[in-house]
Order: C-alpha cells, then structure tokens, then sequence
C-alpha cells in the first residue's frame, strides 16, 4: 500500500486527525516540529528494573521543589530575635531567630505544613540515596564509558550539589542540632591552610556566629544551587536522549540498537505513574515517620548543646571521618595545619570525589579500551572494577557507621575506646578486605556458564501417542543467546528534490508505507 | 505468525495496526483492566479525601495519608495501564553514528582554526589587549566580591572579651559568686555584658568548674589560677568549636558530644580520648573582696579550633 501526499492534501491532512492534527500543523508551520517529534514518541526505552533508579532521583527532585515552593511561603530567612508565644507551649516565652519560630510555626501552624517539612526533608534522603544507588549502577554496569563520559561528569556533579544543598537546607531552621552542623562547617572551613581564615569569615561574613549566615544560606539553598542542578538535570536528560540509552545484552540487542518500550504511550504512562507513586511513598513518610523535630531540639544557642546527634544520612561518612581521624595537628614555623580537621573533611572527600570525576579517563587508560560502548557490562564481567567500586563503598560505609560511635557505645554497652579502635581498623581494613572478596565473588560467576542469566525455557509436549516431546521455547528479547541479525528498519520517509510548484511530488515527502 | 516472530523485536514505525506487537501485554486484559481501574478510583476517592481533609484541617497524618494514598493508587494504575494494556513491543530503535564525517570534522575544525588564526594571527597585539584585558577584569572583579562578603579575620581569632577583671556571669548576667557553687558543680559563664550577644555566646562561652574546696593547681605555672577550687576551660572543643557541654563528674572529664574528645579537668584539661589535638585554654581566675569570680586577663592562646595563622 502506497499513497502520495500533495501540498494541498497535506494540509487538508490535518482534519484528518481533528482539532489535534490542526493545531500540530500549526504549530509545524512555525517550528518544524513534526518530524522530530515523531521519532521523540517513537524513542526506544529498554526495560530493566535497575534503569529505574535515575528516575527516583528525578522525581524526588520534581518533589523537593514543589514542597520547597510551599515551604519557603512561610519560611522566614532571619537571625532577629524574637520571643515565641505560639501554639506550641513548652517554647513559650523563649528567645529565638524568626528563622526558628517560622520553622516550627511551619510545623504547628501552618495547614499541611509538618507534612510538607517531611515530605521535603525525606525527599531528600531519598534524592541523595537514589543518586548514590543510581550512580552505583552506572558504575558497576560500565554504563559511563565512552561515549557517555560527559553525562558520568554530570552526575558526580549533581551529587555533590546535592550533598552542599542538603546540608544548607538541613541548617536553615536553626534549631539547637543543625546551629552545631553549621558550628562545625565553620570550623571545617577555618581549617584549610593559608586562606582558611579568610575563606571562613567571608562566608559567614566575620567571626562565627555573624549575623548573615541563614539569609546566605537560604537564598543559596534555595535559588543558586538547585537553579544550577536544574540546569545540570535538564542537560543530564538531553544528553541520554542525543546518546539514546544503554542496554543489557540479549536476544536481538546490539551495540547499535535499542530494544524497548516506545516514548509515547508506554514509557509515559509507566513514568508518570512512578512519579505518582514515588510522591505517594513519599507522602506516606512525611505523614507516619517523624524527622528531625525541631521543636524537640529547641532554638540554637552556641552554649548549649544535644547528645547523641547525628548528621543526616549523607554527611554521615565525613561526621565518621572525622570521629576516627587521630588528633593530629601540625605546628612549626609559626603556623597551624589542623591535620585532624583538614585530612577527613577536605582532603578525603576531595580525592574520593576525584576519583569519581576521573574514573572513566582513568578506566580508559589502563584498559586501552576506547571503544564505543552501548551494550552494559554486568559487574561480574569485570571484575577489577566491580571489586574497585565494592572497596570504596566498603570504605564510605565504614565511616558512616563511624559516625554513630556514641551510640554504639551506649547501644552495646561496650567502652567509647573499644568502638574507636575497632572503628578506626574496620575503616583500614575494609577496602583491603572487600577488594578480594568482590573480585573472587565476579571472577567465579564470570566464569560460571550462564550465571546471573535467564535459563532457556523448554515446552514439553505429549503427542497423541503418549510420546513426551521437549522443545526450547523461542527466545526472548532478555535472554542472552547470540545475536540475531537487527531487523531492518523499513523504508518509510523519503525526500526528493522539489522540482515545481504545486507539482504532485514536488518539494513534499513522500510517504510510503509498507 | 509463529510465536518467535511475536517476540521478536520490531520498529515501531510503518507497523500494521493489527501486528501483534501492539497487542496489550496482558493475557487476560479485561480482568486486568477491571483491577487498574480499582486502583485507578481508589487513588480518585482518596485525592478527593485529601481535599476533604485539607478543608477540615485535618491532622498531617489524614493529610498524608490521603495525599500519598491517593498518588499512589493513581500512579499503580498508571504503571499497570502501561505495562499491561499498552503495545507489548519489544520494539527496536536504530541508534544513529553521533560522530560526523571526517570532512565534516576537518571543516568544522578548518573554520576554527584557519578562521580564527587568520584573524588572531594578523592582530596579535588587539587579541593580547583584549585578552589582557578580560583576564584583568576577571582578577580585579574577584576581589572586591569576596571582600565585599565579610571583614578579613585580622586579629579577631586571637581574642575574648574576657578581660583583667570580667566577671563570670551565667546566662541570666548574674554575677557568679564564690559561695555559689558545690565541690564537684559546673556552670557556663560569659564576661559580664556578653552573655546575650552572639559573639559572647560563640566565643567567649567558658564552664566554670569547682572541684575542691581549696586553691587548685591544675599545672605549674598555674599556681594562681584556681582560687577557692574554682577552675575555668573554654567551652569551645579544640577539634571543631562545639560547646564541651558534658561533664563527666566522677571521672572528671569534660566530654564534647560531638565527636567524643575528653578532657581531663584535673590537669589543665589535657586531651585524653578523642580528635582533639590540645587542650582547652584556661582562663586565670580569682575572687575579689566581695567573693565574685573574675578573671586575671584574657585567655592565654586562642580559643577553640586550630587555624593557619595560629602559632
């Protein structure tokens, strides 16, 4: 079957699909959009559930700034003094900043306000927590090799944004626990060698406490930094697009194909649901599990302070670090190196983070391999680096159990001493030990056949006779059997010269269809 | 079509209307609809209900529990719609070479580098000027930004505001006298006039300890600072500058909760656990004829976390 399409036709063609097609056509008279936005609905998503991940990380971005809008409504970014007198009476009376009266008058007062500061507060732990997993998986899977590099650049970068603006976010209430994050983050800063001092009171525009710090660090919280992570997100998205996605191997997929579900209507409709239920989920934390009750804490005083607090999740490695780091400080030549301060909370996570950012060059480098890839490794496919990635989560994860050492203590009943000690060696240790682990554990199931692989499916049958029969079923698009040939894309759009006005063919596409 | 040709993977352009490919996924699709579109009116009632909520001002829980409900009962729904009612595919896509060709890369490369070299190359002086000048620009606007954000540090990281005869006075500015305290008590005491200013609170915050009844010497050279048993430490931990809140009465530690620094008050509050590297300053103290607690002078060194330009 084949139909040609004049001018005339085509612009009749619009009735053809009702109001919709009109309004297309318009909107193509203008911006051509027509072409480009079939083969954007007809984008081949590939299904597995690890994919997923990245996309927890976006909504709960999507979520963080629709209950952050609600919130800084009636959030005020004030260290004035003020005196409480509202509707939660164990603060009667108290001194605070208007920054921590809005906070738990957010909480008390305003309608859907507790609910909204906890959605936005698990939001974010689930932001953070969906990047490091979604990031694993990139990693492991080798996903951010050639020629996706850029976009691995990307994410690091998003996930450090993310840390800084949980931890401004997490300072804003200026309550008693987050006055002492912010306590702590200025001394972190007067720690660097040479320019520290510098850098620490041009932050805090002077001497700690200053009096600018929550107005700084909300309009940075809320503006500066999620404005450059949008802009990053949204080219995060443009880039997988132009590069298209990676895929698992199996049946019919190649290194120049994508196997999957369409654009339109089958990944939208599967997206936009997860969306709904990740705010769901989301919703249902901040209704039925408490975080950080400010209201408990009381308002900031730089002379008093909590027990037994700890930072949210994602700060928890450097809290960790720096509870295990020996008090080790450098003098001589009439200068001070707070080794004890600048090693764990500058240093580490600098060459952490650096490593991070250097991966895929550094990848490149030692395997030589500067191949395109789009067909994912699974970890066990190369062992050195999953045992690399497994090390350093080992390491990172010690010290965010570092960081509870107080608790440990008390929890175990055992001396502050001995969880320092066993603290300190596990951090040691455990990259040494988790490498040879991790790469034993790959290197075996590498080399067991059909490990980790979906099992060729028989379909027995009895004949008349009573003759059992077996029979490998056909395969399917995940198992991993050799390639097929990629069916070729039928012929469907072709362009030819115009050659006249109002010619039959002339200057139009002609559509064929097969 | 035989079943393999089913499972296939096809392109999604140009297909029929009935291939199979855009048959639902589900096996039984009317069963499947009837329990998305369950969810779908569970997740309608319960975002109505959040509505209803929100109007009564309801307790965050209902709030909560209707909004998420509601969202994630619509999204199931969604999902399922997707994954069992829509074309099953699998579909393929082509991937595209992203890299042009060679003689589009020279050309592309060409207009940078002929082009622009032609035109640099001829006026190196402007392009140096104008380089120059930028680069400046860049330097010069650098500096009255980050000045323009605070005062520079100077002298101010060196210094209290306890001077040669503050008196301690606690939170509420009453003056700390020397029948106030019991052997083996504690209080926060600020130099009179600070203790509700900021910086008396960040900076000048000090415990007042009395740990016997006699003058207490906590090292030589020190023989004067504890008159009556009443010694004082800056509360300020050396390791990070949070307040060392915790007193450890029978061990006689000074614990920071931060990160667990202890302080042996005994001997001039020498770090004995912990990632403190020294020990909190000791302000000199002594009691006047009136019997109030006042300090000799300000603190011998720096209070509270190491910095540069500290010797």
């Amino acid at each position: 079957m084949s139909d040609t399409i004049t001018k005339r036709q085509r612009q009749r063609a619009g009735g053809r699909y009702g109001a919709v097609g009109r309004a297309l056509g318009e909107l193509d008279d203008r911006l051509g959009v027509a072409r480009g936005g079939r083969t954007f609905l007809d984008k081949i998503f590939p299904d597995h559930w690890s994919f997923m991940l990245g996309e927890i990380a976006l909504y709960s971005f999507v979520i963080l700034l629709a209950t952050g809008v609600f919130l800084a409504l009636y959030y005020v970014p004030s260290s004035t003094i003020v005196t409480y007198h509202g509707s939660y009476l164990p603060l009667d009376g108290m001194q605070m900043t208007q920054a921590y009266q809005s906070s738990v008058n957010l909480s008390f007062a305003v309608r859907a306000g507790l609910l909204m500061r906890q959605m936005h507060h698990w939001a974010a732990d689930i932001f953070i927590g969906s990047m490091v997993v979604h990031m694993a998986r990139v990693f492991f899977t080798g996903a951010f090799r050639k020629p996706r590099e850029l976009n691995w650049t990307i994410g690091v970068t998003l996930l450090t944004l993310a840390i800084v603006n949980g931890f401004l976010g997490y300072s804003l209430p200026d309550d008693l626990v987050s006055g002492t994050g912010i306590r702590i983050a200025y001394s972190i800063i007067l720690s660097v060698p040479l320019v520290g001092t510098y850098l620490a009171f041009w932050v805090f525009g002077g001497n700690y406490p200053g009096t600018v710090i929550l107005e700084r660090f909300f309009i940075l919280h809320v503006l500066v930094v999620p404005g450059i992570m949008l802009a990053l997100v949204t080219l995060h998205l443009v880039l997988l697009v132009r590069q298209k996605h990676t895929q698992f191997p199996g049946e019919g997929r190649t290194e120049d194909n994508v196997v999957g579900s369409p654009m339109f209507p089958v990944f939208m409709a599967k997206t936009t649901g997860f969306l709904f239920i990740v705010a769901g989920v989301t919703a249902a934390m901040g209704a039925f599990f408490q975080i950080n009750p400010i209201w408990q804490f009381g308002p900031y005083d730089a002379a008093r302070i909590s027990y037994a607090v700890q930072p949210d999740w994602y700060m928890g490695f450097l809290d960790g670090a720096l509870r295990i780091f020996p008090a080790w400080q450098f003098h001589g030549f009439g200068h001070t190196i707070p080794l004890e301060v600048t090693i764990p909370a500058v240093i580490f996570p600098g060459l952490v983070f650096g490593l991070a950012y250097a991966w895929p060059a550094l990848e490149r480098r030692v395997t030589g391999d500067h191949a395109m890839h789009n067909l994912l490794d699974r970890p066990s496919d190369r062992p050195k680096r999953t045992a690399a990635g497994v090390a350093v989560l080992a390491l990172v994860s010690m010290l965010f159990i570092a960081s509870s050492t107080d608790v440990i203590a008390n929890y175990f009943k055992v001396s502050l001493n001995t969880v320092l000690w066993t603290m300190r060696i596990l951090v040691l240790i455990s990259p040494f030990v988790a490498y040879p682990i991790a790469y034993k554990i790959a290197k075996e199931l590498h080399e067991t056949k059909g490990a980790g692989r979906r099992k060729v499916t028989n379909v027995v049958t009895r004949t008349e006779s009573g003759e059992y029969v077996a029979v490998p079923a056909p395969a399917y698009v995940d198992d991993v059997r050799e390639e097929l040939e990629p069916t070729p894309v039928p012929v469907f759009i072709e362009e030819t010269e115009p050659t006249g006005e109002d010619d039959a063919s002339g200057g139009v596409r002609v559509v064929e269809r097969d | 079509m035989s079943d393999h040709e089913h499972r296939t993977p096809v392109s999604l352009s140009g297909l029929a209307a009935d291939d199979p490919h855009l048959a639902p996924a589900a096996r039984n699709p009317l069963l499947v609809e009837r329990v998305i579109a369950l969810s779908l009116l569970l997740g309608l009632v319960l975002v109505v209900g959040f509505g209803v909520a929100y109007w009564m001002n309801a307790a965050p829980w209902t709030l909560g529990a209707t909004m998420g409900g509601g969202l994630f009962f619509l999204g199931t729904g969604l999902v399922a719609w997707g994954k069992y009612l829509m074309p099953k595919g699998p579909f393929v896509e082509e991937r595209h070479r992203l890299a042009n060709s060679e003689a589009d890369r020279d050309a592309f490369a060409a207009a940078i580098v002929e082009r622009g070299g032609s035109v640099v190359k001829r006026r190196k002086v402007l392009g140096g000027l104008l380089g120059g000048g930028l680069g400046a620009f860049g330097v010069v606007a650098l500096f009255p930004l980050l000045r323009s954000l605070g005062p520079l540090p100077k002298g101010t990281l060196f210094h209290t505001d306890w001077r040669a005869g503050s008196y301690a006075v606690d939170q509420t500015g009453r003056r700390v006298h020397v029948d106030d305290l019991a052997v083996g008590s504690i209080v926060t005491v600020f130099p009179e006039g600070t203790e509700n200013t900021d910086r008396g609170q960040a900076v000048d915050q000090t415990v007042l300890i009395r740990i016997s009844n006699q003058n207490y010497v906590t090292q030589k050279g020190r023989e004067s600072w504890g008159p009556m048993g009443y010694i004082a430490y800056s509360k300020l931990c050396t390791h990070l500058g949070c307040p060392v809140g915790l007193y450890e009465q029978q061990l006689q530690l000074l614990v920071c909760p931060c990160h667990q620094s202890m302080f042996n008050v005994t001997n001039g509050a020498i770090p004995n656990f912990g990632p403190a590297p020294r020990p909190l300053p000791q302000l000199p103290l002594y009691v006047d004829a009136m019997g109030y607690i006042r300090s000799q002078s300000d603190y011998h060194e720096p209070v509270g976390p190491g910095f540069w330009e500290r010797s």
